[in-house]
Parts: C-alpha cells; sequence; structure tokens
C-alpha cells in the first residue's frame, strides 16, 4: 500500500486482545480522504473488532488510531498511550459516524427525533436548524414521508436508511458500517445498498465491513482482506478480486462466491 | 384476516353449517355459589358479633386522630417511596459500574438490608438516641461546637420512621431499577455513545426511558406493599394510621374496633393505589405495542 503523507485515518500496529484471544494481531491500515474501503474476510477475522476501535467502542492493548493527525481516544504521554477523559473521547466520536448490523434506533422516539437526538443534545445547531438538516437527510435516503413514524412501524432496509441518516446529522468525517446489511431480507439489500453509493458518490470516506461482494467490487476505492486479525492483503477491488495474492485470499473469495 | 363487527359475526355463523354449540360449564356455577356462602357466612358473623360494638366503630372511623393517622401514613409511604426510588437508583447505578469498588458497595448494602428485618430496622433507626445521644458540629481545629442537637429532637419518630422506610426501600428498588436497566439491548448504550453522547444523556434521554417500562410495574406494587409496611412504624409512634388507632385503643380498651377501622382505611387507601396502578400498567401496555418489534 502507498502511503499518503495526507490519509484521514490511520491504525498504526494496532494489537487488541479479548483474554487469551489475540483477535487484531498488529493490524495498520490506512484511509484517504473520500473514499470507501470495504473490510471483507471470514466471519472472526477481526474486521468489526477494528472497525470498532476506530471510534473506541472497544479499548486498544497496543497501537494508535489517529485521525486528521489526532490520535484517537488516546494520547501519548512518558512512552505509553494514555486513554483519554471520556469527556475528550465523546467529542472525537462525534467526528465518526456509525451504523450498526442491527441498526439500534432508539425505539422510543420517532425517527425525526432519533436523527435531531444527538445533534439537538449536544447544542451543534439551533433546533430549527438540526430539524432542517435531519430532513433533508431524511429527503436523501427517500423517507421523508416517515419522519413522525416510530421505528416498530419500519421494515429492516427502512430503519437501517434512518440510522444511516441519524450518524450522518453529525457530519461525521468519516463513515464505518458494520455488516450494515447482514440483518436485512434479502430484498431490502439493494435500498440500504444504494443509499451508500450516492453517499460515496457524494465524496464521504467510508469504511465498510461487509459480504457483499458486488457492492465492494463496484464501490470501493479500496478492498482489505482480513484473516485471523491480519490483514492479507489490500489494493483495487480489480486488483484483489482478480488476481489475489494469498491462497487464504482466493479461498475465501471462492467461498463467497 | 378482516376485522368484523359482531353483528356480522353473527350474520355469518348463523349462515354456517354445523355451529360449534358454547360450551357448559356447570362446576363454575357451583363453585362461585358455594364461595359466595362461606364469604358471607364469614363477614357476616364477624360484623354481628357481639364483642364487636358497632357504635365505637361509627365513633371513630373518622376521628381527627384517624384522620391525621391516615393522612401521616400517605405521606410516609410517598417520602419514603421517592427517596427509596432516588436511593435505589444509585444503588443501581453502582451495582452495573466498571468500578469494582462500587460495585462491592452496592452488592452490599442491598445484602445487608435485605437480610434485616423491616421492624428491627425501624428499631434502630427509632433508638438513633441510644447510638449517639447529640449531633455536634465542631470546628475541626480548635474543637469549638459551632452547634449542637439532641438526637431526640432531630430524629423524630417520624423522620425515623422515613430513614428505616427510605432505607428498606432502596434495597429493593435497587433490584428493580437494576432490571430495569439490563433489560435494555447494549446495542442502545452503544449508538448513544458512537454519536458522541457522554453518559448522563446516554442514560436520561436513550437508557431509562426505555428501561422505565420494566421498571414501573413492580414500582407500583411496591407502592402498594409500602402503604401497608409503614404500619409497622407504629412499635417507635410513628404517627401513622395504626399508631393513631392504637393510642385510642390503649384509652377505651376497644382493640378489635380500632383494628376494623384501621382495616376499613388501609383497604381504601391501597384499593386507590391499586387501581392507579393498574391504570398505569394499562397504558404502558398501550405504549410498548407501538414501540416494541
Amino acid at each position: 500500500m502507498s502511503t499518503h503523507p495526507d490519509a484521514l485515518l490511520k491504525v498504526d500496529s494496532v494489537h487488541k486482545f479479548y483474554g487469551d484471544h489475540h483477535v487484531l494481531r498488529g493490524v495498520s491500515l490506512e484511509v484517504q480522504e473520500q473514499t470507501v474501503s470495504c473490510l471483507l474476510g471470514p466471519s472472526g477475522s477481526g474486521k468489526s473488532t477494528l472497525l470498532r476501535c476506530i471510534n473506541h467502542l472497544e479499548t486498544l492493548d497496543a497501537g494508535r488510531i489517529t485521525m486528521g493527525g489526532e490520535t484517537i481516544a488516546y494520547e501519548a504521554r512518558d512512552g505509553l498511550m494514555h486513554e483519554r477523559p471520556r469527556r475528550a473521547v465523546d467529542r472525537q466520536r462525534q467526528d465518526i459516524g456509525m451504523v450498526f448490523q442491527h441498526f439500534n434506533l432508539f425505539p422510543h422516539f420517532t425517527v425525526l427525533e432519533n436523527i435531531t437526538l444527538a445533534p439537538n443534545l449536544l447544542k451543534r445547531h439551533s433546533k430549527a436548524k438540526s430539524r432542517q438538516l435531519a430532513e433533508s437527510l431524511l429527503e436523501k435516503v427517500g423517507l421523508a414521508d416517515k419522519r413522525d413514524a416510530y421505528p416498530s412501524s419500519l421494515s429492516g432496509g427502512q430503519k437501517q436508511r434512518v440510522a444511516i441518516a441519524r450518524a450522518l446529522a453529525m457530519e461525521p468525517r468519516v463513515m464505518l458500517f458494520d455488516e450494515p446489511t447482514s440483518a436485512l431480507d434479502p430484498e431490502l439489500v439493494g435500498e440500504v445498498l444504494k443509499v451508500m453509493k450516492d453517499l460515496a458518490a457524494g465524496g464521504m470516506t467510508m469504511i465498510v465491513v461487509t459480504h457483499e461482494m458486488a457492492f465492494a467490487r463496484e464501490v470501493a476505492d479500496v478492498v482489505v482482506v482480513m484473516d485471523s486479525g491480519v490483514i492479507l492483503e489490500s489494493g483495487t477491488p480489480d486488483g484483489v478480486f482478480t488476481d489475489p495474492e494469498h491462497e487464504r485470499t482466493r479461498d475465501f473469495l471462492r467461498h463467497v462466491r | 384476516m378482516r376485522t368484523v363487527s359482531l353483528a356480522e359475526r353473527e350474520q355469518t355463523l348463523s349462515q354456517a353449517a354445523d355451529r360449534i354449540a358454547a360450551k357448559k360449564h356447570p362446576g363454575r356455577i357451583l363453585l362461585a355459589v358455594a364461595a359466595a356462602c362461606v364469604v358471607t357466612w364469614g363477614a357476616l358473623s364477624m360484623w354481628f358479633n357481639p364483642a364487636l360494638d358497632h357504635e365505637t366503630i361509627y365513633k371513630y372511623l373518622t376521628a381527627e386522630s384517624i384522620r391525621a393517622g391516615v393522612m401521616n401514613t400517605i405521606v410516609l409511604a410517598v417520602i419514603s417511596m421517592v427517596l427509596g426510588t432516588v436511593g435505589g437508583f444509585i444503588v443501581a447505578v453502582m451495582r452495573l459500574s466498571s468500578n469494582p469498588v462500587l460495585r462491592a458497595i452496592g452488592f452490599s448494602y442491598v445484602a445487608l438490608v435485605r437480610s434485616i428485618p423491616l421492624l428491627v430496622l425501624i428499631l434502630f433507626t427509632g433508638n438513633l438516641a441510644l447510638f449517639w445521644s447529640r449531633v455536634d458540629i465542631v470546628n475541626p481545629f480548635n474543637g469549638d461546637i459551632w452547634h449542637s442537637w439532641d438526637m431526640n429532637d432531630l430524629v423524630t419518630p417520624f423522620i425515623a420512621s422515613i430513614l428505616a422506610l427510605s432505607f428498606n426501600e432502596a434495597a429493593y428498588m435497587g433490584e428493580i431499577i437494576r432490571s430495569g436497566l439490563r433489560s435494555v439491548d447494549q446495542g442502545q448504550r452503544e449508538a448513544a455513545t458512537a454519536l458522541g453522547l457522554g453518559p448522563w444523556h446516554t442514560m436520561r434521554k436513550v437508557i431509562l426511558p426505555q428501561a422505565m417500562r420494566v421498571i414501573l410495574p413492580p414500582t407500583g406494587s411496591q407502592f402498594v406493599t409500602m402503604i401497608k409496611m409503614t404500619s409497622l412504624v407504629s412499635v417507635i409512634a410513628g404517627g401513622d394510621l395504626l399508631t393513631a388507632s392504637q393510642n385510642i385503643a390503649a384509652t377505651n380498651l376497644r382493640t378489635l374496633e380500632l383494628l376494623v377501622i384501621a382495616s376499613a382505611w388501609y383497604l381504601l387507601v391501597t384499593g386507590i393505589a391499586t387501581v392507579g396502578q393498574t391504570l398505569l400498567e394499562r397504558r404502558l401496555e398501550r405504549g410498548q405495542r407501538k414501540v416494541s418489534v
């Protein structure tokens, strides 16, 4: 992988253990601004854990992750990485949007309230402005008519589109997608992928953990293949899909196809 | 599926072949009659018992001290419930904390309070002056006493009652609130955190509103129980309904009549509370249908 000095997000030699499980074994990765990176790999390979480390839903055991030059959730002092105070980490998280496999919409709020909750509580804009922004985001994901509905009345695809709008409402610099279509009925996958494609076309920096090979091939700028806690290889979709370096990659691609 | 009116249902069924006959339950009628007989017999034999003086019941049923006792019982129950719920929330948050010291404190509190009978707890708080007869505020530098209270003035029987009932309630509410907080999916906390919300916003706006569905129903029945438990403070003359009725009984020796009076009032107050709880639960259930799935 070529090293650009201007990478927006850098993951540098990250290690993560769950007890005696070495889930991330020195993972390094660079994500350029306005690109889409797709993380592929068999389940248990550590791709979701890596994603969750980026916005500090998981702590690190070694290594560092930086965004725009600032280390996320930690600061170097006396040769060690010290966790930042919760308040500082929360501020950093505001710049990192996340979309979950199971949507995790707030069931006691309407669609519009789901989207405006964080911007209002964190006083991003005036209430009127964040409402306006929420409505334009709903327009963008094609759910303007559902603004007053509760999540329980939506289909899985609609829920996930609301979840994307909710994350976008904080105007993040990067969006993380953790298997966004894995919990959907097959006929609903397309509408979510379309929203994601539009988002990519609009220049959003995205990191996507997915099993949708067609999406990765079509939309990704970089495809990263992980296996048992390490990055096997990464490159353009064409390179990785048509001429994989590793036998393991070839194996994996054969199985998912 | 199609929704139909009762008339339509009758219409359809009246034209259908092989209608199913309504099932007969002869046993139920028999059982109901027998139960009614037993209850009526029991009630009559108590009410018309020569040992029971009806005049006394009528005379004291709405006596001023009894009414004051009812009021005190309600005030005692409400204050203790509020303090107990606040304390319970703190206990619950401690027990769910990632800090092992806080967890241990929360756990020990619940274990301790739940294993001491409430009656014993009430006797302790009622006799606090035996532990510490005075409460002094002392200047830590020269030992001057700035202010001093007699414990018996500071902790009146009423205050002692509130203390014991609240401490006791906090342990039970702690468990109820903890299970409520735990019932909220972990993904909700993660979603709020990922948006950059801090722990306070996450708790107040995301976790607690959802936990309420689990917390409120048992809290309602805790309150009904609390109304009845206030009667225990009569052992330290806490000024509640039972204290008031026993004070009267101590002078006129009409023990039975005054117990009947107290029971009647407890029945009324808990009855109202139970109706309130049922309404609340029904409302929650309606909200739940909107929210779930």
